[in-house]
């Protein structure tokens, strides 16, 4: 699969590593260049330095040619925008964004976006191994 | 008319200041609590501090009872979001959003937000407007009722020139509004003829932009 990953942090470069060692196609976007040095030596996919809410980045990337996007820059409306902007404007067959905030997952998962938030999942997580 | 504002930079705090002057009810929501007490300060309790974007500051300032939601921050990401929170989960009716970059405004239209407004935009279509040029100038677009303001020149050698308006088989949904000769503002008549060098601004629907070259080309003279 061709993979676009928005975002080099710490998911988006776990995310990364892992699709790459899979054999997936993957590219990484992110504004901070200095970024991608964390993606370490064994990483062999593309780096495209940008704002993920530009056509003209996401184009550079290839989503034209995307089988899928992720969506996981530490901004949730970025996130949004950029999922939206791959799922309405390119028709990239799998987007998934991961917001933060509850609030803003449950209206964009309405609006037909496929959305992760971490927040919930975590909590969530953590309820159960307490057991409460 | 109550008016919430998500930005208190320069252009919500400007904006602010002239909406109350007209007799708006109006809140500005802030991140930066510095810019929030220089609008309490100035223009009164007008301004909360938090992220405009998040639900929370939302609710607190009423938005579920807004008029109008105007996205004017300077992240072209953030207005988007605060537009669509505000359309789908506070069922706002009206919602402008600012687009700091003019790329954006292909995104935003196709993403249902129908308000723009683009000050590149509005600053490239000044300096059009100020350079001679023959190209078309878009003046106001109003996507959500899919019209807009057209401006263009005729050129010196349109065979357009000299015939009067109402020998030309102009369509229904457009109208020559304004015909700007030396600096003088003509509202044409059916007896306007259109020089060389005229300005020809023209009210249109989206899908006829093209018309007003047509009409420079000739094709819209009515054969006798």
């Amino acid at each position: 699969m061709k993979i676009l990953i928005l975002g080099c942090g710490r998911v988006g470069i776990y995310l990364a590593q892992t699709l790459d060692q899979a054999g997936h196609q993957v590219t990484v976007i992110d504004r901070n260049p200095d970024s991608f040095a964390k993606l370490g030596a064994d990483y062999g996919g593309q780096m495209v330095v940008g704002t993920g809410i530009d056509e003209d980045v996401l184009k550079k990337a290839g989503i034209e040619k995307a089988d899928a996007f992720i969506a996981v820059t530490n901004g949730d409306n970025t996130n949004a925008m950029a999922a939206q902007i791959a799922q309405h404007i390119f028709h990239v067959p799998h987007v998934v964004a991961r917001l933060y905030d509850p609030v803003r997952e449950e209206i964009y998962h309405l609006l037909g976006l496929n959305t992760v938030c971490s927040t919930v999942m975590g909590a969530e997580r953590i309820r159960e191994m307490v057991g409460a | 008319m109550y008016i919430i504002i998500i930005g208190g930079g320069k252009v919500g705090y400007y904006l602010t200041e002239h909406l109350l002057k007209a007799g708006n009810e109006v809140v500005v929501i802030e991140k930066n609590p510095k810019k929030v007490q220089i609008i309490i300060n100035e223009l009164g309790g007008v301004a909360i501090q938090g992220d405009g974007s998040d639900a929370g500051p939302m609710l607190e300032a009423g938005m579920n009872r807004a008029d109008i939601v105007v996205a004017a921050t300077g992240d072209d990401e953030d207005n988007l979001i605060i537009c669509q929170m505000a359309k789908k989960k506070f069922n706002v009716k009206r919602t402008i959003a600012r687009i700091n970059n003019p790329k954006n405004e292909h995104i935003f239209s196709v993403l249902g937000i129908d308000s723009t407004v683009s000050y590149v935009d509005a600053l490239v279509a000044q300096i059009e407007r100020e350079i001679p040029a023959h190209s078309l100038i878009h003046l106001l677009t109003l996507r959500d009722v899919g019209a807009a303001f057209i401006e263009k020149q005729v050129p010196e050698d349109s065979p357009v020139i000299g015939i009067p308006m109402n020998e030309l088989s102009i369509p229904q949904q457009f109208l020559i509004a304004l015909v700007i000769r030396e600096g003088q503002a003509i509202i044409p008549k059916g007896t306007t003829k259109l020089l060389g060098g005229d300005e020809v601004v023209a009210v249109t629907t989206l899908e006829q932009e093209d018309l007003l070259e047509r009409l420079f080309r000739g094709e819209l003279i009515r054969r006798q």
